[in-house]
């Protein structure tokens, strides 16, 4: 704060002040830079997918939205830019951008993968939370995080080349007689199921832990083991954080990329078969940037309409995960 | 340990009022339902502690406490904060199984029973010997989810069974009127001394024989204290009670037996009336006049 110029020199503002000012500017550059970055991804994927300014068009001026959420094809690479879209030979324009068969694809693998997640996730949160001694604790915990750092790539190989070839193919096929691929959205369900149980355990255990220990000491007051206090007490007294970090472990899963590339296939089709090689909206990205289409090219610039899609789809369930946390959270005094 | 003021205040009124002649303390009337005259010798023993010790590690906090509760009656135990009453109480029901790292010695008999066996079951004891916090500590469910939590745990699933007994409950701790139609709504909504008195009903449905307090108004303003009061002068016709308080008029109003807790042991123990007003122990008379604690 300003001092008046009259008080004494002894409040006198020093030149050290400045140093001040200096670290004010750079810790605040630091706290800007996550919005900035955010901003910043947010006009590139607009600038190409709605609206381009200048003489590149930008995917959504050549596709229309209607297109890209009813049809029920996605095949890219049989439309070219352009005088085509209006000249096609059978009058209607060559090629299909509809999102569907990659959403599915997505969210079948996010569906698999939070089958997966979600139970053991929590399961480990309440052992943790509510089972473990402190020593078990000290080791469970640090496994957990080493789970949670191993990079996708090799998660994705694990899917590849130890869940479908050692797991899936022999269960199906002497059990239930299918025979499946070496692709499919299962094993990159269970791969993502896996990545995301971390979370999932890290999240819930907190909220778990901050359930007061009072209302635990009642709740065996009243004769309950440690079960009915685990399952009828502390987790409905901590839903609405379990609930938000299953929402936030299902945008991760939306968004996973490696391991879903690698162990979920290429093949873009509209099928609720999880058993089925299915392209997920991040694999196709990749895909799509490793090709050889030009960046003014409709295929190069779908690239940025499924991103844009994909990151609507993270955002609107990240704030709902927030949303769930504040509108449901049980306030203890 | 605890700060005591007990040290030398050279006052003479003070050393006037704790001479022996006459009454110690005026004590206030008991609430209905608490006869402190009545004899309880033809009442059997609910709880026998016979020289128990506790440890928190290698730190003991009892020591050789001794102490025989008559059924359907009420007990309060009392004495400076961390002289050890709410541990000896917790140990009734075996709570202080779930603090890592303490050992309790001595034989405990509850209805005759030696609830420090190993092959007693916890849960069952805990079904038997209820307790209320401090702390109201609603579960975040209905208020009628609340009081059925017992019985629900203990494998009631009948609704009509769970609605009488919620029922019941509720008018035994005096809150039934005050939610009977509001049965489904948040416990988290209803007042301290509302929220206590559920806890209360939640206890009662259990159906144990007895209840252990610890402080249960100490949280709350006099009129929901006074509530709390009146209803253990209510429950003692059915239930024994063992009540921790700080509130030293509280233990006269309420209890039939009164026991005095200090650096772990216990002082003294014997009918209300006559320790607040002719203790047998300097440090019970020093204690009930408020010369320290």
């Amino acid at each position: 704060m300003p001092l008046s110029r009259k008080t004494a020199s002894l409040f006198q503002r020093r030149s050290a002040n400045g140093h001040e000012k200096v670290i004010w500017a750079s810790l605040l550059s630091c706290a800007l830079i996550s919005i900035l970055t955010t901003v910043g991804i947010i006009v590139v994927l607009l600038g190409n997918a709605v609206y381009s300014p200048g003489k590149s068009t930008a995917f959504f001026e050549e596709v229309s939205v209607w297109e890209f959420f009813t049809d029920t094809h996605w095949k890219p690479a049989e439309r070219h830019s352009g005088t085509e879209l209006s000249d096609s030979a059978t009058g209607k324009p060559a090629g299909h951008f509809g999102i569907l068969p990659l959403l599915s694809g997505t969210m079948m693998v996010a569906l698999v993968g939070s089958m997966v997640g979600v139970p053991i996730g929590l399961g480990a949160a309440i052992y943790l939370s509510e089972y473990a001694s402190p020593k078990e604790r000290d080791v469970l915990k640090p496994v957990l995080e080493i789970l949670a750092g191993i990079p996708t790539v090799v998660y994705g190989f694990f899917g590849l080349h130890f869940i479908t070839p050692w797991i899936l193919q022999p269960v199906l096929k002497h059990v239930f007689g299918i025979e499946i691929g070496v692709f499919n959205v299962t094993s990159a369900g269970i791969v993502v199921g896996i990545m995301v149980t971390p979370m999932i355990a890290s999240l819930s255990e907190d909220v778990l832990r901050s359930v007061p220990r009072s209302l635990r000491e009642a709740a065996y007051a009243l004769g309950s083991t440690r079960f009915d206090v685990s399952m009828r007490v502390v987790v409905p007294a901590a839903l609405s954080g379990i609930l938000a970090a299953f929402l936030l472990a299902f945008s991760r899963a939306i968004g996973e990329t490696m391991a879903v590339t690698i162990a979920g296939g290429h093949k873009i089709m509209l099928t609720a078969n999880p058993l089925a090689e299915v392209q997920t909206m991040t694999a196709y990205m990749v895909h799509q940037s490793f090709g050889d289409n030009s960046a003014s090219s409709i295929q190069y610039k779908s690239i940025y309409a499924v991103g844009l899609a994909l990151f609507s789809m993270t955002l609107v369930i990240n704030i709902a995960s927030q949303w769930v946390l504040r509108r449901f959270r049980e306030v203890y005094q | 340990m605890v700060a005591i003021r007990e040290i030398s205040r050279p006052s003479a009124s003070l050393n006037a009022m704790s001479t022996p002649a006459g009454p110690v303390l005026r004590v206030p009337p008991a609430v209905a339902g608490v006869n402190r005259d009545q004899d309880m010798s033809s009442h059997a023993d609910a709880i026998n502690a016979r020289r128990m010790n506790f440890y928190y590690g290698e730190n003991q906090v009892l020591f050789d406490v001794s102490l025989t509760v008559p059924e359907r009656s009420v007990t309060a135990l009392i004495g400076p904060s961390g002289c050890g009453k709410s541990t000896f109480l917790r140990t009734l029901n075996r709570m202080n199984d779930l603090i890592e790292g303490t050992r309790c010695t001595g034989e405990l008999l509850v209805q005759g029973q030696n609830i420090m066996d190993p092959s007693v079951d916890v849960v069952l004891l805990r079904k038997h010997v209820g307790m209320v916090f401090q702390k109201s500590t609603p579960f975040p469910k209905s208020i009628f989810e609340n009081v059925a939590y017992g019985p629900r745990v203990a494998g009631e699933k009948n609704r009509a069974v769970l609605a009488e007994l919620v029922e019941s409950c509720l008018r035994k701790a005096a809150l039934w009127e005050e939610v009977r139609d509001r049965l489904n709504d948040s416990a988290m909504a209803l007042s301290g001394g509302q929220q206590q008195r559920l806890c209360i009903a939640r206890t009662l449905a259990t159906n144990p024989q007895i209840i252990l307090m610890d402080e249960p108004a100490s949280a709350l303003d006099p009129a929901s204290t006074a509530r709390i009061e009146d209803l253990i002068g209510e429950l003692c016709s059915q239930y024994t009670i063992v009540i921790v308080t700080h509130n030293m008029q509280q233990a006269s109003r309420v209890s039939h037996q009164t026991a005095f807790f200090f650096e772990g042991r216990l002082i003294e123990v014997g009918p209300t009336t006559r320790i607040f007003t002719s203790p047998a122990q300097k440090k019970t008379q020093d204690y009930i006049t408020g010369r320290f604690g």
